[in-house]
């Protein structure tokens, strides 16, 4: 049983007792509490299932690297599942709950599983997937999404706020342990601005537990110590709770701070993500311990030993009456010592090594533990948690030499320095065959945009374990750094340790060294993906040998864990399987986050209407009191058409497409990009801008441009106005504005730098109006002030004057083929004009048209629409555009793209109408038209799609336009349109459905 | 995440507030131009795995286009410079030399 213990636990307050729920049992805990500690306290010790077998699993180490303690905590807005129980502080009433079984954690129908394992062997889903196709989607699919998986995703939206908080610094220490701290205390006079950050919510590491005395007086007394001198240094700001994730390029870190319990906070924000800018970084992350593998390791009661020490000394909470200890190294002695210290049993400690020598074994054997050299595990007794264990000889095959009761077991296989974010950015690893751990090459660190090292890892991090090594270690590093700041070093003090001495940790991975096959596959390296030993045997026999392969065959290190306590195993299984050395082998590949970061942290304030900001023109207030319904185009929010009250949305565009081409309606086109271009050399630019000649229009004139990539694909279309004989305003598409105004200055400042041209993109300052129909002319004219006749303002020009007494420019251009004008008004003037034409208009009952009518009304003229009849892939020339391509000029940007064989191609497919035969409905957006013969791959050919399909309520019948292999020399051919299966009908016209001969505009 | 000093504005930028355009120094080639040359303009690109000469643009800046010589392995910057030129600068050459031997 694991119970709390009647004394103990530095980081609990019993004086604060919480209430909590696991799987609807009520619970208590003490403030201070981890979820883990607090259910080991209760003797939960079996907390989930495994993600592939469904075995029973318990918590096995007390930090980050937890492999099974993953929970779903809360319910509704805070729920949040695969939460790390060793990390997440306990919090009153928090509902805890166990996950992956069914039906419920101690009765798992799942775990026959675990008797077909054998079913389910590295590799397993590549394998499958070669499997015939059905096999996959009838079979295993529902089978796996059956058992195979992790908490479920909450359903409700997260009720709770997060948000992101930027800094810079000079130095980042990362980890507030006895490094960490040494360090920052160190550095604090020099005045650098330094930024300490510790992922528990106590500083200190493992000082306290594992040390008596530090720098002349109790590690107590230090660590206070440093505290307070710490707070008394205005440039150094300590946080605990925060994790860092990760370490980018140039210095970027970023870091997750869970805030404390609301309950003694604000409680309004539940997490921050710190991204921080630092010119150096200390890492002083420490180290984690690995286990070992050795048959039954997976069962609960078979812990880490730090783990052990960690909930005994921290929280007060026994692993049992009896723990027996397995290690290779004598760090593991530690628990043993604070086990008996207690008045615990440890009945035996296993060590792997032959010779076992260190102070630490030395004291453990003075205090009456039995010390058995060259034994392991042959084999972990009991199911749902540790009974027993049969010792057998290390060297041997895993005979059973003797049977020892227990309710616990620690193992240490050594420790692996937490270098993940040494790693993160480039940081190589070597292997250090005499401390048998991977350490960070100093010969090839991570470097800042200068090239020089950015990260500097002390103490156990860079593979110091001992407390007597690291002042010096310390010390070497605050030395170069304040050398680097060019910042004087006032009297360092060292604090002294005790020097102890230590035998070599032993590079055992398997125990025992000879196991037989047989028990390979009861032996786990990777506790949350179920990786066996005989998973990394069969991926190396199937040839995946690089250890970025066997990783992905065995899924070794992909779980949530990330494979902290596994990797290292993994990679020595590799390495001793293929007699590689284990440099050879390395590591994967480390990658931020070092610990998941939830996504509401990483949304922070941008969610709902904070996502993205809309941007609305001047008019916008109108078009919602007017009953807008609403579209996003780009960034902006367009009216897609005016809702009068019971009207359905067709019905509506339909009504404003059709009182455009009866009497006059109105469209806020404000959206439209607007680019001033200017200069001696401005007319010249331009006609490499548009494949049209631009330099040939004349002042007060407008003309429709098009503007390619140098691919040649059309890119945007507008009409460009020469305003004088330097200046144009160059209207482009909605979405284009931004692309085209940087499309031109990279141009201007990377080509043709000695040209005299300036932009400016002007859409904001502008609000521009559309004034379409028979009527529209009438209109204005009641506004007065300006000369609109034919003769005055003949199609395709502009001129400037005052209506209703506001200045304007008005253009004579047509997107819909009526008889049309945009005037462009100062925007802080727009709406008050708006108005002012809506109120005229009324005699002519004017309507607002949105962009659907827009969109109708274009179509119903065989206008294209960039994005509907272009998409990257066609050309000017595909559209029936050839009249706007200029043959006289020498160059323009597409011109040489265009000559390109593929673009002169003859059967490329070509913009014509399409007249849909035998329905009544237009015909479905983007559907294929499908040929007689086939293609290589044995399917039907295709020969053309639909861009465009509207109802056009002026004709009464569906229109569309579309993309037809040699289109316009088939006029009159019947296409087969395939939606879904079924076949549409529809001959190919002259995409200009209405008034054909531009009598109109 | 880089940051790269704009020679225009002088504002070290973070990357969130650039746009960067590839590599620089191309040589446009017109309708005069061959297949071959004009392929090599549009779509043959090094890539190389260590030092490269690129273009940015200050987009949520300045405005101004600028390159940058970088390495792509270690993102070491080199030096950046405006973009109204043929060839990187002497300075920034020098600097290469210096640190790559």
């Amino acid at each position: 049983m694991t119970v709390r213990l009647p004394t103990g636990g530095t980081v609990i307050d019993r004086s604060k007792p919480i209430t909590f729920s696991f799987n609807g049992k009520k619970l208590r805990g003490y403030k201070g509490d981890t979820v883990a500690s607090a259910l080991l306290a209760n003797n939960q010790q079996l907390v989930g299932r495994s993600f592939k077998y469904h075995r029973p699993r318990g918590i096995f180490a007390s930090g980050p690297e937890e492999p099974n303690g993953l929970f779903t905590l809360g319910k509704g807005g805070k729920l949040e599942p695969n939460q790390v129980g060793s990390t997440t502080e306990l919090t009153d009433g928090l509902e805890i709950q166990s996950q992956n079984h069914w039906p419920s954690l101690e009765t798992d129908f799942g775990s026959v599983a675990n008797v077909a394992s054998r079913l389910l062997p590295a590799g397993f889903y590549y394998k499958t997937f070669m499997a015939p196709k059905q096999a996959w989607k009838h079979l295993f699919e529902p089978a796996i999404r059956q058992s195979a998986g992790l908490g479920k995703p909450p359903m409700d939206n997260d009720s709770d706020h997060y948000e992101h908080f930027y800094t810079h610094v000079d130095l980042l220490v990362v980890g507030g342990g006895i490094a960490g701290l040494l360090a920052a205390r160190m550095l604090a006079p020099t005045g650098l601005k330094i930024l300490l950050l510790e992922q528990t919510p106590y500083f200190g590491g493992r000082l306290i537990q594992d040390h008596d005395e530090f720098g002349g007086s109790s590690s107590g007394e230090w660590l206070t110590t440093t505290l307070e001198e710490l707070s008394t240094h205005k440039n150094v700001t300590l946080r605990n709770r925060t994790s860092v994730a990760g370490v980018y390029d140039h210095g970027f870190v970023i870091a997750d701070e869970k805030l404390p319990d609301p309950s003694d906070n604000s409680g309004y924000l539940k997490r921050r993500l710190w991204k921080i800018r630092t010119k150096r970084i200390v890492l002083a992350t420490g180290a984690i311990e690995r286990p070992l593998c050795f048959v039954g390791n997976d069962i609960p009661g078979v812990r880490l030993a730090s783990g052990i020490r960690d909930f005994l000394q921290n929280y007060g909470v026994s692993p049992g009456d009896r723990t027996a200890v397995l290690t290779n190294n004598d760090d593991a002695y530690k628990t043993a010592i604070a086990l008996t210290e207690i008045g615990l049993s440890v009945p035996l400690i296993m060590d792997t090594r032959m010779e076992i020598r260190g102070t630490l074994p030395t004291k453990a054997r003075k205090m009456g533990i039995r010390v058995e050299p060259a034994r392991g595990i042959g084999e972990v007794l009991g199911k749902k948690t540790v009974t027993g264990l049969e010792m057998c000889s290390q060297v041997g095959e895993g005979t059973s030499l003797e049977i020892i009761g227990c309710e616990a077991i620690a193992v240490s296989g050594g420790w692996s320095p937490t270098v993940h974010l040494w790693s993160h950015c480039n940081g190589k690893l070597k292997w250090d065959d005499s401390r048998t751990m991977f350490v960070p090459d100093w010969q090839k660190p991570p470097v800042d945009s200068q090239g020089k090292q950015n990260i500097f890892p002390i103490g156990s991090a860079d593979g110091y374990l001992q407390l007597h090594d690291i002042p010096v270690q310390v010390e070497t590093t605050v030395k170069f750094l304040a050398q680097e700041f060019e910042k004087p070093l006032t009297n360092l003090e060292l604090p002294e340790a005790e020097r102890i001495t230590e035998e070599k940790c032993h590079g055992t991975w398997l125990v025992p060294f000879g196991m037989k096959p047989a028990n390979r596959a009861k032996t786990w390296v990777d506790f949350q993906n179920d990786v066996k030993v005989s998973d990394i045997d069969l991926a190396l026999l199937e040839g995946f040998e690089s250890i970025e392969h066997s990783k992905r065959y065995t899924t070794l290190g992909m779980a949530t864990d990330q494979g902290k306590t596994s990797n290292v195993n993994g990679i020595a299984l590799v390495s001793h399987n293929l007699g590689v050395p284990m440099n050879k082998v390395g590591t994967t590949t480390f990658r931020p986050p070092y610990s998941p970061i939830p996504l509401g942290t990483i949304a922070g304030t941008a969610k709902q209407e904070l996502f993205k900001p809309t941007r609305k023109t001047p008019i916008d207030a109108w078009h919602e009191a007017n009953n807008a319904h609403w579209e996003p185009v780009s960034d902006w929010r367009r009216p897609y058409c005016y809702l009068l009250e019971g009207e359905t949305v067709e019905n509506a565009v339909n009504r404003e497409a059709l009182r455009v081409r009866t009497t006059v309606g109105m469209l806020d086109a404000t959206t439209l990009g607007k680019i001033l271009v200017k200069g001696r050399d401005a007319a010249k630019f331009l006609d490499m801008m548009y494949t049209n000649n631009m330099g040939t229009l004349k002042p007060g004139r407008c003309r429709y441009g098009l503007m390619c990539d140098e691919n040649g694909f059309l890119m945007d279309d507008g009409v460009v106005a020469r305003l004088d004989e330097t200046t144009f305003l160059c209207h482009t598409t909605t979405g284009g504005a931004d692309h085209i105004h940087g499309w031109m200055e990279d141009w201007l400042q990377c080509e043709w730098w000695d040209w005299r041209v300036f932009t400016a993109n002007i859409t904001d300052q502008y609000v521009q109006i559309g004034i379409a129909g028979p009527q529209a002319r009438e209109v204005l004219e009641k506004l007065g002030e300006m000369g609109l006749s034919e003769e005055e303002l003949p199609f395709m020009s502009w001129k400037k004057g005052r209506l209703a007494g506001f200045e304007v420019q008005v253009y004579r251009i047509s997107f819909s083929g009526e008889l049309s004008y945009e005037i462009s008004i100062k925007a802080s003037e727009g709406l008050e004009l708006w108005k002012r034409i809506y109120e005229a208009g009324k005699e002519f009952s004017i309507e607002p048209y949105g962009t659907e009518a827009l969109h109708v009304l274009r179509a119903e003229k065989g206008f294209i629409m960039i994005g509907d009849e272009t998409d990257g892939t066609v050309i000017p020339q595909d559209l029936g555009l050839d009249w706007a391509i200029s043959k006289k000029k020498d160059d323009f940007l597409g011109k040489r793209g265009q000559y390109r064989s593929f673009l002169t191609d003859p059967d490329r497919w070509r913009l014509v109408g399409l007249d849909v035969l035998d329905r009544e409905e237009p015909l479905p957006h983007g559907v294929y038209a499908q040929s007689e013969d086939q293609c290589d791959f044995g399917h039907p050919r295709m020969e053309g799609r639909v861009t465009s399909t509207y109802y056009s309520p002026m004709l009464k019948r569906p229109i569309a336009m579309g993309l037809v292999e040699r289109g316009p020399e088939r006029m009159g051919e019947v296409l087969k349109f395939n939606s879904g299966g079924k076949m549409i009908k529809a001959k190919i016209v002259n995409h200009m459905f209405y008034d054909p001969d531009k009598e109109v505009q | 995440m880089l940051k790269l000093l704009c020679p225009y504005c002088g504002v070290e930028a973070d990357e969130t507030e650039l746009v960067s355009g590839g590599e620089a120094h191309l040589k446009r080639e017109g309708p005069e131009s061959s297949d071959e040359e004009f392929e090599e303009y549009l779509f043959l690109r090094d890539n190389p795995k260590g030092i490269i000469f690129e273009r940015w643009r200050h987009a949520m800046g300045c405005g101004k286009w600028f390159h940058v010589a970088r390495c792509t392995e270690t993102m070491e910057v080199f030096g950046t410079y405006p973009a109204q030129t043929y060839k990187p600068p002497t300075k920034v050459l020098q600097e290469i030399k210096a640190r790559r031997h």
